[in-house]
């Protein structure tokens, strides 16, 4: 007894919609990195299942790749929001609208 | 009892995803993408990759969301503030997303309902590790590079300036 391919990938565009609208829809910088995790870990999802509905295991080999490069676009995105925090004292995105400090 | 794992998860995930995108209290965001995180991990775990349910678990519950919660105390922002101004844009735009992600899903239901998977093999440690010393050893070798260079970034950004 094993779940359709079809009812992940559902989950995974469920996931996406949602770390988009949270990305689209939010000021504060840490909740888009947020939204944009969600986002990434709703492909790796979808990823996952039409590896599996394939019987193939390279895709699974791209997720662990994904989860890597999930992991320094994080690293540098908060180390530009304490960046941005100690010039502004707001992680607001809305505030930002200067191009040079 | 692999499906009632699922929906559970399923149903879980996407609350829990949903407090994650919506709540005005950054704790209370990364602490619910924590949970999403572990109910993306059940999945795995149910799709038979089962090193890649640990490596998530690792990466993410222990090393990336500790990195968020880390930030969120350093920087103690206050919460977000209902905007000024109505943002029709924005909301359309959320709108469409939703629109686009249910039509996907009327899709898929039609298109993929009695589609059962491959007989493959399992996404045991061995295979991966096995894949990723083999093809991928360059791409392998190339995430460490990239690693690396988004520490030093990091670092270089968070340098105080005398």
């Amino acid at each position: 007894m094993t779940v359709p391919t079809g009812h992940f990938v559902i989950l995974a565009a469920l996931l996406f919609a949602v770390g988009a609208a949270g990305v689209l829809l939010r000021r504060s910088g840490i909740s888009i990195l947020l939204g944009i995790e969600l986002m990434l870990n709703a492909a790796n999802l979808a990823l996952v299942a039409f590896g599996r509905q394939h019987g193939q295991l390279d895709a699974q080999v791209f997720v662990f790749f994904v989860m890597a490069v999930a992991a320094s676009e994080v690293a540098v995105g908060l180390a530009l929001l304490v960046a941005i925090f100690r010039k502004n004292q707001s992680i607001d995105v809305d505030r930002l609208n200067v191009l040079r400090w | 009892m692999v499906t009632a794992a699922f929906y559970l998860a399923a149903v879980v995930g996407l609350a829990s995803a949903v407090v994650a995108v919506s709540h005005r209290n950054p704790v209370i965001n990364v602490l619910s993408l924590v949970v999403t995180l572990f109910c993306v991990a059940v999945n795995y775990a149910l799709l038979g990759a089962e090193f890649l349910a640990a490596a998530q678990i690792l990466v993410y519950a222990g090393a990336i969301l500790v990195l968020f919660l880390f930030v969120v105390m350093l920087l103690n922002a206050p919460e977000e503030q209902p905007a000024a101004e109505p943002r029709p844009f924005q909301r359309a735009a959320g709108l469409a997303l939703v629109t686009v992600a249910a039509l996907g899903g009327i899709v898929l239901i039609t298109g993929l309902r009695g589609s059962l998977p491959a007989e493959g093999p399992q996404g045991t440690a061995q295979a991966i590790g096995r894949l990723l010393a083999g093809p991928y050893l360059f791409a392998f070798e190339f995430i460490s590079l990239l690693l690396l260079t988004a520490m030093v970034g990091a670092l270089m950004l968070v340098k105080r300036k005398h």
